[in-house]
């Protein structure tokens, strides 16, 4: 499969064209689908305008960005004005506000990922594809940008692509990744489907229209289960569920875990020989009754 | 010696780990039929007995805020599960849903019986897109499975789940700031009182939970309270995941018992990595004071790490070695915070800004030598000041890193931290800078 990517170098319909008017922008099909999908959006909430963040994932998986004709959609959908419409496009980082390249390109520069190596990552890409940050590349291909933790911190240095995971990443690795998803070629991500999709694809997932991609891809990456799996190999496991089992093993554990009388952490220097040698209460009482010796 | 005890974790190696019938093979589901087998009140007090605290970061007794909801006056009432996971370092939410969406829709649908709920609402950060897939594929098996819908395994009680993808804002994960985003605004806090359990989403009643709070609840109902305080210390009671990032040799996720010590933790994990040595840490997410070596030893729960100066927060262990700048790990978290402050109100706003201006000149080397103390004032009223964490959260790095590592702030004054740093001996790759900043003169 090859990707075709929208030229960001020329201007072409979705833009908005001066003097056009915003509800004149979708022709009559588009607008009857868009109508389709906003009214199941909104029936998956009991208000209408908590379904305004997935309708402007929508308007990008239609436009490519929250375009000026996709805020008059929105805001003619559920009863808003643009300016309502626009301020909340405006808050969110997730929301384009100009034509978004095929791919968005994410390197976490947040300190962790920054110092093992995100930084040097970010450099190399922005000199490779000769672009900055929230700026998209002549072709169209990609969009490049910081991104902030994105909750893969064991993965780090991570680059996301069209909010895929792709961990533990090396400036050549990414250089890798960029080539290959502007030739057009597929790209799986470390920890998720077997292919990114486009940012328009992914926009339509985001707006809470599946692709029938969740069950591909590995459950836990190798990081993710490294508590997992030293547990199994040393035997260590939570309490059971069972009160009698949990009191058994605290039993058994205390014995195990009873030091040799004179070794380290024994809290003894001879074997007991009278009750205050081993009960606490015993314990207290002799101490009780040697304090009250010494004073 | 503290050992591991695996219980959200203890499955995410299976074969297809995020699929319904692995659940319910080991054993899910099971605690939703026990809950639905009781009174709702005697729910909410065996999790109120279990002494689960708000997995989120705040420590919140999750039992007692589901106990604070009015008496039912016939109106809808909420769940809301916080999955805006964004907090720098905190990565244990999202390879949760990843690997075992299951354990968190139990929860949901449980603690929906538990506190009234028949629409509940999961409000998951945007940009992990597979993970949304994930959760939209398992509400859909448990709805098939009868779980989710109307008449729950024949218990009479209804519930709809939707899973909500946001779309980019840190401040997000502040409980009123999702709110008023689930509602479809901006995202920014709201003032409190009132508090969502009187008035949260749509002015109903509502609980906003965080995922590993939610998700822990199934394996609650099912061990019962005494089962869950079994693991952790007395007031900070049962497992919780350790995420474990940085400069360790494996890095990932630990699921342990409260309480547990970083020193612990580090030696299950390999140490850090070799040939270096620790330098600073977060206990709990770049929110939470750092620590430095001589924290290995203090207990991860909530009064001690609390005692020791910092916060239990997320349990996101970001381990820093010898080679970090410590100026260019805050200057970047402050960086963070000055472009996720929402703007509502003035001394988060500005403050960030002119905390980030200070960090960054103090990094290449061009602070005053007033810079220190203006950092601190900076702090001072921000800190308290501010109208959500977010911006109290921003003066933890500052304040916290002045206070251990006083010396190299002042080295700012005069030296740029990549030269008494060079970054390319902190990364986990070999790589030749492509710039450096040149102190004139001395380094040409």
């Amino acid at each position: 499969m090859s990707v075709e990517h929208a030229d960001a170098a020329v201007p072409h319909g979705h833009g908005r064209v001066p003097g056009e008017r915003h509800a004149t922008g979708y022709d009559d099909e588009t607008r009857a689908r868009l109508t389709r999908d906003a009214d199941e959006i909104v029936a998956r909430y009991p208000q209408a305008r908590s379904a305004l963040l997935p309708m402007l994932h929508l308007v990008q998986s239609e436009d490519g960005y929250v375009s000026p004709r996709g805020i008059a959609f929105c805001a003619a959908h559920l009863g808003l004005t643009t300016a309502e419409v626009s301020a909340v496009a405006t808050f969110y980082t997730q929301y384009k506000r100009h034509p978004n390249g095929t791919y968005t390109v994410g390197v976490c520069t947040n300190t962790l990922c920054g110092v093992m190596g995100g930084d040097a990552i970010w450099e190399e890409l922005s000199e490779h594809l000769g672009v900055g940050h929230d700026e998209t590349t002549p072709d169209g291909a990609i969009t490049l940008e910081r991104v902030e933790c994105n909750a893969a911190c064991d993965y780090a240095p991570v680059m996301m692509v069209n909010w895929e995971f792709f961990d533990e990443q090396t400036p050549a690795s990414a250089v890798e990744v960029v080539d290959r998803l502007v030739a057009g070629e597929p790209v799986a991500p470390t920890r998720g489907p077997s292919q990114v999709g486009t940012f328009k694809e992914i926009s339509r997932v985001l707006a809470g229209f599946p692709d029938g991609r969740a069950d591909e891809g590995v459950g836990a990456g190798q990081a993710t289960l490294r508590g997992t799996v030293l547990a199994k190999e040393q035997g260590w496991t939570a309490p059971s569920f069972d009160a009698d089992e949990r009191a058994a093993a605290a039993a058994a554990q205390a014995d195990d875990a009873a030091p040799e009388v004179g070794d380290e952490q024994s809290s003894a220097q001879h074997a007991p020989t009278t009750p205050a040698d081993s009960s606490p209460t015993g314990e207290q009482r002799k101490q009780k009754s040697d304090d009250a010796k010494e004073s | 010696m503290t050992t591991l005890t695996p219980v959200l974790s203890a499955h995410w190696d299976a074969d297809r780990s995020w699929k319904l019938a692995r659940y319910e093979a080991d054993g899910g589901y099971r605690g939703l039929r026990r809950a639905l087998g009781m009174p709702a009140a005697d729910v909410v007090t065996t999790v109120k007995d279990s002494g689960l605290r708000g997995r989120g970061g705040a420590g919140f007794p999750t039992g007692m805020k589901w106990g604070f909801l009015p008496a039912p006056d016939g109106g809808p009432r909420y769940l809301v599960v916080n999955a805006d996971e964004s907090e720098p370092g905190t990565c244990k939410d999202i390879p949760l849903m990843m690997a075992s969406p299951q354990e968190l829709i139990e929860g949901v649908i449980i603690t929906s019986y538990a506190i009234g709920c028949h629409h509940a609402f999961i409000y998951l950060r945007g940009e992990v897109v597979h993970v949304y897939r994930r959760l939209l594929e398992a509400v859909r098996e448990a709805r098939e499975a009868g779980y989710v819908g109307t008449d729950i395994l024949g218990s009479g009680f209804d519930l709809e789940i939707t899973v909500h993808a946001g779309a980019g804002a840190y401040i997000c994960g502040e409980e009123t700031a999702l709110l008023d985003s689930l509602e479809g605004l901006r995202g920014q806090p709201r003032l409190k009182p009132p508090f969502p359990a009187v008035a949260g989403l749509y002015a109903r009643p509502t609980v906003v939970n965080n995922v590993e709070s939610i998700a822990s609840v199934p394996a609650i109902l099912q061990g019962g309270a005494s089962w869950f305080t079994s693991m952790g210390t007395e007031r900070s009671a049962g497992h919780g995941l350790f995420s474990l990032s940085g400069h360790v040799t494996r890095p990932g996720q630990y699921e342990a018992p409260l309480g547990i010590t970083l020193r612990e933790l580090l030696d299950m994990a390999g140490g850090v990595r070799e040939g270096h040595e620790l330098k600073f840490w977060t206990p709990g997410g770049s929110s939470t004071p750092i620590f430095t070596a001589e924290h290995l030893d203090v207990p991860l729960d909530y009064e001690s790490v609390g005692k020791a100066g910092s916060m239990l927060g997320t349990r996101a262990l970001q381990i820093f070695d010898e080679t970090t700048s410590v100026v260019r790990a805050v200057s970047r978290w402050i960086q963070f915070y000055k472009h996720e402050s929402c703007g509502k109100c003035t001394p988060c706003r500005e403050g960030t800004f002119w905390l980030a201006q200070i960090m960054a000149r103090l990094e290449a080397g061009q602070g005053t030598s007033a810079d220190i103390d203006l950092l601190l004032d900076l702090c001072d009223n921000i800190l308290g000041r501010a109208f959500c964490a977010l911006g109290d959260g921003a003066t933890s790095p500052v304040t916290s890193a002045i206070k251990y590592f006083r010396e190299e702030f002042e080295a700012g004054t005069h030296t740029p931290a990549d030269v008494l740093f060079p970054p390319e001996r902190s990364a986990l790759f070999d790589y030749t800078p492509r710039r450096r900043t040149q102190l004139a003169g001395v380094h040409a």
